[in-house]
C-alpha cells in the first residue's frame, strides 16, 4: 500500500497506476469476450458458463462470493482509473491556461486525441450495460439467470445493437492508444520488442472490437437466437 | 519573397497581448527565420516602432535560446532544426506566418516571444547532476563504459533545453526534457548511485513547477530539434516505478 | 601600472606544486564569510562558481542569458585536448606544453602554459566523473583523435558537441550548488561596471534585463569569465550576445588589457549569403582531412563547379604547401583564401568563398565512409545553404572565431586591479598569438575548476573577513554612471539602428585590423573609429524605455563599448610591428610570404592602460622569457 501511495504522489506514478488499472480492465475485457463468444455454442453452454461464474470458488467461498469479490476489485480499478484520469487531466489543463491561436497536432492519432472524451463515453456505457444486462432495469424482458435469453432479447433491437457496436468502437479506440500508452508508461520498451508495441495495440483493439461486435451482429442476423 | 507575419506582441508579463501584422518584402530565401525577424525589426526601429523581442544567441542550433511557435509548430515546418536553422526556403512566396511564444503555465511570457524557462533549470537543480567534488575524480579510464551505453547516453545528453517539447505537448509536460537528462545520467555507471533519488526528486519538481502530465502522444519527439526519442520517457517511467518501490521499502524499514 | 606576473620560482614542472604549497589557505570555517562574484557562466565561469561554492565560499553568479546553459562555450564542436597519452603515441605534459607555446608563436607565458598542460589530465577525469559522454571505443575506453594538425591523438570529443557536453557538466555542477544554497544565481542580469574601492575590486553594477533595474552587488573578490570579443567584427562565429562590455569596463576601471590585437580567424566557415547575414557558422576543421580546397584558375570565372575542368582548377594550398597541403595551419589557410577571393577567384553567388571539395574523397573512399565521418556536418551545411555537399563542393571562407587577447592576469589569474580576476577567454594568458584547436575548452576548464578556486583563496586569506556592502560612495557613483549612459542611449533618437553602426564598425575592423594588417590601414582605422563613435552617439536610434526588457538597449550598450575598444585593438596592432601567430602585418613577411616574427624587439606581452575615451592608451610591456622551449620559426612548406 505504501508503494501505491508513493506512486500516487507523483504525476508519473499516477500514470503508472492508470496503466495498471487499465491493464486489469484489458484482461477483464479479453475474458469477457471469450465468455461472450460461447453464445455461438448455443444456449445450454452459455447458460452453464454464466451459472459457473456464480458458483466459482464454491464450496470454499459462498455462492457468488468470488463474483462479488471480483466485481469489487474491478469496480475499484475502474473508479481509480477514472479518478486518476480526472486528476492528471486537471494538472495538464492547468499547465496551459492560454492556448495557441494556431497549432498543428504533431504526431497525434485520432485515438490519442479522444482518450478523455472516449473515457467519459465508456463510463456512461458501462452504467447502461450493467443496468441492461446485469441488473435488468433497462432490459425489455429480463429473466434472472437466463443469460442467453437476456442476450438474445437484449440485442434484438437494431438500435440497442448499434449502440453496443458504437460503444465497442470507442473501447477499441481507447485501447488502440491505451495499450501502447500502457507499455510506454510501464517502461516496457526493450529495444528488441519496442517496435511491436504499436502493432500489438492495433491488434488488441481490432480483436476486442470484432470479438464483441460479432454477438449483436449474429443476433440480428439470426445466427444466435 | 513577400510574407505576411502575424506576431504575438505583449509589452510585459502582466500585460495583455495581441497579434500584430507585418509585411516583410523582398526577403531572400537564403535568409534564416531569425534574419527575417532582424529585417522586420530594423524596419520597425527606423519607422519609430518597437522591435519584436525574441530570444536568440548562437544561431547555429546548439544554445537552445531561440524558439517560437511558427504556424502552430515549434521551431517551424522543418523537422530536426531549431528556429535559427530554419531558412526561408522552407516557406513559399506570399505565405501567412503566425508566430507565437511557447505557451505553458510554467513558461510565463516576459515580452513578445520571450518566455521564462527557468523552470527547466530548477528541474536540473532537483537532481539532474552527478554529485562529484572537483578534483576527487578517479582516472577517466578507470571505469570502461560500453560504447553502446555511452552512445545512448549521448542521445539524451544532446538536449539543448529549448523547451519545444513543452510547447508541443498538448499537456505542456516537460517529460521529454526531464527524461533526456534522467536517461543520460542513468545510462552511465557514474549515474547509478543517485539514479532513483534523482528521478523521484525531478518528477516531484516537475509537478510543482506546473507542467502537465504525459499522455504519450509523442508530439514532443516530433518537435524536438535534436530528435530525442520518447523511449527516454519509457525509461524514466521504469525508473520511477523501481524508485518508488525502493523508496517505499526504505521508508518501511 | 605595475606588471608582476608572480611566476613561482623553480623548475617549470614544479612551479604549480610549489605555488600550491606556498599559497595561504582560508580556514574552512571562514570560507562562508567570503563572498565571491563570478560574471559569466560558460566553461570557465560555471566551473569556477560551482567549485568555489563547493569549497564553501558564498558565490553570486551572473549571466545575461536566461539560463547558465546558454553560454557560447556550448557551441564548441571539435574537442578538448589533454595530455593523457591514452593512445600511447608519445604524448606527454611536456609535449602539450611545447606544442601550445610553439603554436602560440612564442607570445605566451611558459609557466602558465605548463600548468595548463598539467591540469589538462584532471579535466578529463572530472568531466567523465560528472557524466560527460565522451566518445568511446568498443572496449569501453575513451576514444581520441588528432586535431588541428597535432602529431598525436590527444583530443577527447563527444560527437560534434564537445563544448555542449562539457558545459552541461559544469552547468549541472553549478545547479547542484544552487540547490545546495552555496551559489546564488542571477540570470538575465548584465554586468555593466566594476566597482573599485581604494584600488581594490569590491563589486559590480548590473542591470536586471527584465525590469531594467540597475543594482549594486558587493563581494570580497570579483571573477570575470565573460569570454572574447570576436563580435567587434560584427560577423563572427561567436553568438550574437558575445561582447566586450565586462572586460572593457574593467579595463576602464584600471585593469590592463593584454594583446587585444591577437584575434584568431577560423579558415572553414560558411561564407555570408547576403547583406542581411547576422552571423557566421563554423564548419569543423576536421573537414580539411579529406576535402580539397580549390578555386577556378581564371579570375572572375562564374561557371558552376561541375563545369570547371581539373586543369582549370587551382588547388592552391596543395600547390604552395606541398607537404601540409589542405591541412596547413589556420592562419595560413585563412590568409591564402582571402588572397584568392581578393584577386577575383572567389566562388559562390557573391564570389566570397573558396571550394572545399569532397568529390575525390567520395570517389576514393565511397560515400558511406564520408558520410560516416562527416555526415552531421554535411547535414548542417545543407540546412544552412540548401546545397548538398555530396553533389556540389562546399563553399568556405575564414571568419573571426576566438580572441587570444584579454585582460592581463598574473600567474594567479588576477588582473592589475587587486581582487579582480579574469578566467577563460576573457583573460589573455595561455594561447599567445595563436590558439591551437581544442585548447580553448581546456583552458576555460583548467582556470575554472583547478586554478581560480585555489588562487582566490590565497588572495582572500589576506583580506579582512568583515562583510562587504554596497554603501560606499563608489557604488552609488558607478550606478549613476551606468544609468546616465543608458539614458543617453535612449535619448539619442537618431535615425540609424544599432546594427547599422555595428556592421559599419565590423567592416572597418575586418578590412583594417582583420586577417592582414598594415600601418597605413591601422592609422586610417584610428582616424575613422572616433568619428564613427561620435556619429553613433548622435545618430543612433534605441527605441523603447529602460524599465522593461529592451534588447535594443542591451545591444546599443555593447556596440558602444566595441566602438571604444576597437581603438585599443588598432593601437596594439600598430604597435606590434612584427608578424606573429594570428597577427599578420603585411610589412613583415619572409621572402615566401610567411609571417616574420621579431623576437628581439617584440618578445613581450603588450598591456594597455586606459587613459580616457578618445585618448591614446599607455603601453606597458611584460617581457617573455623562454627557458624551456627554444625560440624557433615554424615552417609548413
Amino acid at each position: 500500500m505504501r508503494r501505491v501511495v508513493t506512486l500516487y504522489r507523483s504525476s508519473v506514478g499516477k500514470k503508472i497506476l492508470m496503466a495498471v488499472t487499465g491493464f486489469m480492465w484489458l484482461g477483464f475485457l479479453l475474458g469477457h469476450m471469450v465468455g461472450n463468444l460461447k453464445a455461438f455454442q448455443g444456449a445450454p453452454m452459455f447458460d452453464e458458463y454464466a451459472h459457473h461464474l456464480r458458483v466459482l470458488g464454491e464450496p470454499i467461498l459462498p455462492r457468488t462470493g468470488f463474483l462479488w469479490a471480483f466485481r469489487a476489485v474491478m469496480s475499484t480499478a475502474f473508479v481509480a482509473h477514472l479518478l486518476l484520469a480526472w486528476q492528471t487531466s486537471r494538472q495538464s489543463r492547468a499547465a496551459r491556461q492560454s492556448g495557441y491561436r494556431k497549432r498543428e497536432d504533431l504526431n497525434f492519432t485520432f485515438a490519442s486525441r479522444w482518450m478523455r472524451w472516449g473515457g467519459v463515453f465508456i463510463l456512461i456505457f458501462v452504467v447502461f450495460h450493467v443496468l441492461h444486462m446485469t441488473t435488468g432495469q433497462l432490459h425489455p424482458d429480463f429473466v434472472e439467470g437466463g443469460a442467453y435469453h437476456n442476450l438474445v432479447t437484449g440485442l434484438g433491437s437494431p438500435v440497442v445493437a448499434a449502440l453496443y457496436a458504437l460503444a465497442m468502437l470507442v473501447v477499441a479506440l481507447h485501447l488502440h492508444h491505451g495499450v501502447w500508452s500502457m507499455f510506454q508508461t510501464l517502461g516496457a520498451n526493450h529495444p528488441k520488442y519496442a517496435t511491436l508495441r504499436r502493432p500489438l495495440s492495433t491488434i488488441v483493439a481490432i480483436a476486442i472490437f470484432l470479438g464483441f461486435v460479432s454477438i449483436p451482429v449474429a443476433v440480428l442476423a439470426g445466427v444466435v437466437s | 519573397m513577400n510574407l505576411t507575419l502575424h506576431v504575438w506582441r505583449q509589452d510585459g508579463p502582466d500585460r495583455a497581448g495581441r497579434f500584430e501584422t507585418y509585411h516583410a518584402k523582398d526577403i531572400s530565401e537564403h535568409a534564416s527565420f531569425l534574419e527575417l525577424l532582424d529585417l522586420v525589426n530594423e524596419d520597425l526601429t527606423r519607422s519609430g516602432g518597437e522591435p519584436i523581442a525574441f530570444e536568440h544567441d548562437c544561431r547555429e542550433g546548439i544554445c537552445g535560446s531561440c524558439g517560437m511557435m511558427i504556424n502552430g509548430v515549434p521551431h517551424g515546418p522543418r523537422s530536426m532544426v531549431a528556429t535559427c536553422q530554419l531558412h526561408m526556403r522552407s516557406f513559399r512566396d506570399g505565405d501567412d506566418i503566425w508566430i507565437e511564444p511557447w505557451r505553458a503555465t510554467a513558461f510565463p511570457v516576459i515580452r513578445d516571444l520571450v518566455v521564462d524557462r527557468s523552470a527547466l533549470d530548477r528541474l536540473i537543480q532537483a537532481g539532474g547532476f552527478i554529485s562529484v567534488r572537483t578534483g576527487s575524480a578517479p582516472d577517466a579510464n578507470a571505469i570502461p563504459i560500453p560504447k553502446d551505453d555511452a552512445d545512448q547516453a549521448m542521445d539524451g545528453a544532446q538536449c539543448i533545453g529549448c523547451g519545444a517539447c513543452v510547447a508541443a505537448c498538448p499537456n505542456a509536460s516537460a517529460m521529454l526534457f526531464m527524461s533526456a537528462k534522467v536517461g543520460h545520467l542513468g545510462l552511465l555507471p557514474q549515474g547509478q548511485p543517485e539514479r532513483y533519488t534523482r528521478v523521484l526528486d525531478m518528477v516531484a519538481r516537475h509537478d510543482a513547477e506546473g507542467f502537465g502530465t504525459c499522455t504519450n502522444h509523442g508530439a514532443c519527439q516530433e518537435a524536438c530539434p535534436k530528435g530525442i526519442s520518447v523511449d527516454f520517457i519509457a525509461r524514466l517511467n521504469r525508473d520511477v516505478l523501481a524508485g518508488s518501490w525502493k523508496a517505499a521499502t526504505v521508508e518501511a524499514s | 601600472m605595475k606588471l608582476d606576473p608572480k611566476i613561482p620560482t623553480g623548475p617549470i614542472e614544479k612551479k604549480w606544486d610549489k605555488h600550491r604549497f606556498d599559497m595561504k589557505l582560508v580556514n574552512p570555517a571562514n570560507k562562508r564569510r567570503y563572498e565571491v562574484i563570478v560574471v559569466g557562466t560558460g566553461l570557465a565561469g560555471a566551473s569556477a562558481a560551482a567549485t568555489m561554492g563547493e569549497l564553501g565560499y558564498r558565490v553570486k553568479v551572473f549571466t545575461f542569458h536566461d539560463s547558465p546553459r546558454r553560454a557560447h562555450s556550448i557551441a564548441a564542436q571539435g574537442g578538448i585536448n589533454a595530455a593523457k597519452n591514452y593512445q600511447g603515441d608519445g604524448d606527454s605534459i611536456f609535449r602539450l606544453f611545447y606544442d601550445t607555446v610553439k603554436g602560440g608563436d612564442f607570445r605566451s607565458r611558459e609557466a602558465n602554459v605548463y600548468r595548463l598542460a598539467e591540469l589538462s589530465v584532471n579535466i578529463i577525469d572530472q568531466a567523465v566523473a560528472q557524466g560527460v559522454p565522451f566518445a568511446r571505443e568498443y572496449g569501453g575506453l575513451l576514444a581520441n583523435r588528432s586535431f588541428g594538425g597535432a602529431q598525436v591523438s590527444r583530443t577527447f570529443y563527444a560527437r560534434g558537441q564537445t563544448g555542449q557536453q562539457l558545459l552541461l557538466g559544469c552547468y549541472q555542477a553549478l545547479e547542484r550548488q544552487v540547490a545546495a544554497g552555496t551559489v546564488q544565481m542571477y540570470a538575465r542580469h548584465e554586468m555593466l561596471d566594476v566597482v573599485v574601492v581604494d584600488g581594490v575590486a569590491r563589486g559590480i553594477i548590473t542591470r536586471d534585463l527584465v525590469n531594467g533595474r540597475v543594482e549594486s552587488h558587493a563581494a570580497h573578490a570579483v571573477v570575470l569569465a565573460t569570454g572574447g570579443y570576436s563580435n567587434v567584427f560584427f560577423l563572427s562565429t561567436n553568438a550574437k550576445g558575445c561582447n566586450v562590455t565586462a572586460t572593457w569596463r574593467a579595463a576602464k576601471k584600471g585593469a590592463g588589457f593584454a594583446n587585444p590585437c591577437f584575434t584568431q580567424i577560423h579558415p572553414t566557415c560558411i561564407p555570408p549569403a547576403g547583406e542581411y547575414q547576422s552571423k557566421l557558422t563554423l564548419m569543423s576543421e576536421s573537414l580539411r582531412n579529406d576535402g580539397r580546397i580549390w578555386v577556378p584558375s581564371m579570375a572572375g570565372d562564374t561557371r558552376p563547379a561541375s563545369e570547371i575542368g581539373e586543369d582549370e582548377r587551382d588547388y592552391y594550398l596543395e600547390r604552395i604547401y606541398p607537404s601540409f597541403g589542405n591541412l596547413s595551419p589556420r592562419d595560413i589557410s585563412s590568409r591564402r583564401a582571402k588572397e584568392m577571393v581578393d584577386s577575383g577567384h572567389g566562388v559562390g553567388p557573391l564570389s566570397n568563398g573558396v571550394y572545399l571539395d569532397f568529390k575525390h574523397a567520395i570517389e576514393r573512399l565511397g560515400r558511406d565512409v564520408i558520410s560516416d565521418r562527416y555526415g552531421n556536418l554535411f547535414e548542417m551545411y545543407e540546412k544552412i545553404t540548401g546545397e548538398d555537399p555530396y553533389q556540389v563542393p562546399m563553399r568556405i571562407y575564414p571568419a573571426p572565431h576566438y580572441t587570444m587577447g584579454g585582460l592581463w592576469v598574473d600567474y594567479n589569474l588576477q588582473t592589475t586591479v587587486p581582487g579582480l580576476f579574469a578566467i577563460g577567454e576573457a583573460n589573455f594568458s595561455d594561447h599567445g598569438a595563436n590558439r591551437l584547436g581544442a585548447s580553448a575548452l581546456m583552458q576555460g576548464l583548467a582556470d575554472g575548476y583547478f586554478v581560480i578556486p585555489l588562487t582566490i583563496g590565497n588572495y582572500l586569506a589576506a583580506v579582512p573577513r568583515q562583510s562587504v556592502d554596497t554603501t560606499h560612495a563608489a557604488f552609488g557613483d558607478a550606478e549613476r554612471d551606468v544609468t546616465a549612459r543608458n539614458a543617453r542611449l535612449l535619448e539619442a533618437r537618431g535615425k540609424k539602428t544599432v546594427d547599422a553602426f555595428h556592421i559599419e564598425l565590423g567592416r572597418l575592423m575586418w578590412d583594417r585590423c582583420g586577417m592582414e594588417r598594415d600601418a597605413e590601414g591601422l592609422r586610417g582605422a584610428l582616424d575613422a573609429i572616433p568619428e564613427l563613435r561620435e556619429r553613433f552617439w548622435s545618430e543612433v536610434c534605441v527605441p523603447g524605455v529602460g524599465e522593461t526588457l529592451n534588447q535594443s538597449l542591451e545591444k546599443a550598450g555593447r556596440v558602444a563599448d566595441f566602438l571604444e575598444f576597437a581603438e585599443v585593438m588598432c593601437y596594439d596592432a600598430l604597435a606590434r610591428d612584427e608578424s606573429c601567430g594570428a597577427h599578420y602585418r603585411s610589412e613583415h613577411t619572409t621572402p615566401d610570404g610567411e609571417a616574420k616574427r621579431d623576437d628581439e624587439h617584440f618578445a613581450f606581452v603588450s598591456v594597455w592602460e586606459f587613459q580616457g575615451v578618445g585618448e591614446s592608451p599607455t603601453l606597458h610591456r611584460e617581457p617573455l622569457l623562454f627557458e624551456n622551449v627554444q625560440l624557433s620559426t615554424r615552417s609548413y612548406k
